[in-house]
């Protein structure tokens, strides 16, 4: 690795990975200055494009937003906008909501989290242990249930859960339930349908992986003497590991930005706002509160937890030995 | 030791569970269609039966006629169909890029490609609203209310993924054909176009799949920049049948029904390559 990298520096990257011997024939024939962009940057140029105004100047401006006054009056253009500095998030992290919602947040995420990956991981675990038709049968469950758009999923789980007509009354006898009522009974029926549509991913990921592991390395560790307690712990955890840490992290970073199902299941974030999850939160503040600096600010902070994670996500990625 | 017979039980007891949480993820679905079908009295009935003696279609006609939803289904399909092929040829070149030379920063460009699908989407409508309505001023096509809009922003936010899963398929590609079309004679964009690409199609296919998602599921845009009902997509379209009093749930199922049965379709058909794909995106 770090003698191609100084290989490929020697000549300024213009050439493949592993030029076959010199610089390909051709490739200088043209001059002028556009000949002396380098080709991966003519192949990035489109993405950058698209990315830089549309992805790139949003997120600026969503900081830059967090640092003004800017509600109703200045969005319309009537009042100049006004630096504030850091006012928003002293607003944010003073108001006590702010940190009820990041806590039930915290806690909805890391509950939809590990419910996903026990069912996920089970499932990928029992797949292996069954016959050809019940594999199928469970695969092509969780293809549905994953292909279910999030809007969709939302407003089936919502009927079955009906107060008056709903299924899950009347099998459990229970008519005239509100299941949405209580709140921690409505940030459970979200998380319901949150583990339906994401466990499949799961599932599917890990049973590839199971599958990916040699037979010959069961067989060995079989002859010599170890149980199935010992092959699990020492031989496919070890091997799963990067496929593991890759579903724990993508789950964390679903679970946490959550925004169709609780919006729609719980009509914009419950009862009084008792359902908010922080990107609800963000959403209203700015769009129904008219506050689009406040709501930018609790955006940054968001941002700024997931960035976190993605961090921890990079190092073990390298950490793990891949190349990126 | 495990006996024989202990052996053929515990499978068998695996093989039933396996059944029974097949039947429950599927469940919903069913229920979906099968309300979708059923005629009103059974739906809003107070002892709702999982079966129908009398599918009418009674709530798809209601859905596409009266609330307008082959409209909204059609605005739908134009967004994700131009999302899923213009993302699918951005990234192309862009895997290209990142799996075929080394270059200085290519690494940063791979980070903020990661890094990029972190980024809490739903907080950038509040920048994209304003940002969407200036354009609106110089380019009515891709302002406020427009399919235009839409387009761009779900081809920005599908991007990112796209690319990275993408450039485990090109990884994967042995570099000796392209070497031996270049012996050949054959000039960069041959050999990215008649060599790379139809190597590279079944990738394509499956990033493709999330592509749609992306664009088809958006719920959050369509509902923050499309203020008039006309241009609407089907997901924010969704929530007309939601009334303060009384749901009209067999509409309700009818339009999610109708929402859900492409991506299901497109899921069938590139499943297979949907499970080496995520392999190949994530392990490289």
């Amino acid at each position: 690795m770090p003698a191609t990298t100084v290989t490929a520096r020697a000549d300024q990257g213009d050439s493949p990975v592993r030029p076959a011997g010199g610089a390909p024939a051709g490739a200088r024939r043209r001059t002028g200055p556009l000949a002396r962009i380098p080709v991966p940057l003519w192949l990035l140029l489109p993405a950058a494009l698209v990315l830089i105004p549309l992805f790139g100047y949003p997120l600026y401006q969503l900081g830059l937003l967090s640092v003004l006054k800017f509600g109703q009056p200045q969005a319309s253009g009537g009042v100049p906008t006004e630096f504030v500095g850091l006012s928003n998030y002293t607003d944010v992290l003073g108001d006590e909501q702010f940190w009820t919602v990041l806590g039930q947040t915290l806690a909805f995420a890391a509950f939809c989290v590990l419910t996903t990956l026990a069912v996920g991981a089970t499932c990928a675990v029992l797949l292996t242990r069954v016959g050809k038709w019940p594999r199928l049968m469970l695969m092509f469950g969780a293809l549905g249930a994953w292909a279910a758009p999030a809007m969709t999923g939302s407003t089936v789980w919502m009927f079955l859960l009906d107060t008056n007509s709903g299924l899950v009354n009347e099998v459990l006898g229970t008519q005239g339930h509100n299941w949405m009522y209580d709140k921690w009974s409505a940030f459970a029926m979200v998380a319901v349908v949150v583990v339906w549509h994401s466990f499949p991913f799961v599932m599917i990921t890990l049973y590839a992986g199971i599958q990916a592991i040699p037979d010959s390395v069961l067989e060995a560790a079989r002859l010599d003497g170890a149980g199935t307690v010992t092959i699990f712990r020492r031989i496919m955890l070890p091997m799963l590991r990067p496929l593991l840490v890759i579903v724990v992290i993508q789950s964390v970073i679903w679970d946490f930005k959550v925004f169709t199902q609780i919006y729609v299941m719980t009509g914009g974030g419950g009862i009084a706002g008792q359902n908010l999850v922080l990107n609800v939160y963000a959403y209203q503040k700015a769009f129904v509160a008219e506050n689009y600096s406040l709501g930018a600010a609790i955006g940054v902070l968001m941002t700024l937890i997931l960035l976190g994670v993605t961090a921890i996500y990079i190092r073990s990625l390298r950490r793990s030995g891949e190349e990126l | 030791m495990i006996s024989k017979r202990d052996n053929r039980v515990l499978r068998q007891g695996a093989n039933t569970v396996a059944v029974v949480l097949a039947l429950l993820t599927v469940f919903p679905l069913y229920w979906m269609v099968l309300s979708a079908l059923k005629p009103k009295g059974e739906i809003t009935s107070a002892h709702p039966r999982p079966w129908t003696f009398a599918p009418t279609l009674e709530n798809f006609r209601n859905a596409l006629g009266v609330s307008g939803f082959g409209r909204y289904f059609l605005n739908s399909l134009a967004v994700a169909v131009v999302v899923v092929v213009v993302s699918a040829a951005i990234a192309f070149l862009a895997a290209v890029a990142l799996s075929r030379f080394k270059f200085r920063f290519r690494t940063t460009i791979l980070i903020m490609f990661l890094v990029a699908q972190m980024v809490p989407v739903e907080a950038l409508t509040i920048p994209l609203f304003f940002l969407v309505r200036d354009i609106g001023s110089v380019a009515p096509g891709f302002g406020l209310s427009s399919l235009g809009s839409l387009m761009l922003v779900n081809l920005a936010f599908s991007l990112p993924f796209a690319v990275w899963m993408l450039r485990g398929f090109v990884a994967a590609v042995p570099e000796s054909l392209e070497e031996a079309a270049r012996i050949d004679g054959a000039s960069r964009f041959t050999i990215l176009w008649r060599i790379l690409f139809p190597l590279v199609a079944p990738g394509l296919a499956a990033t493709s799949v999330f592509s749609f998602i992306t664009a088809w599921n958006d719920f959050v845009f369509a509902k923050t920049l499309i203020l008039d009902t006309d241009h609407q997509t089907l997901p924010a379209a969704l929530m007309v049948f939601f009334k303060p009093d009384e749901n009209d749930w067999g509409g309700i199922m009818a339009a999610s029904t109708l929402m859900t049965v492409p991506v299901l379709v497109f899921f069938v058909l590139v499943q297979r390559h949907m499970v080496s794909g995520l392999g190949g995106a994530v392990k490289d």
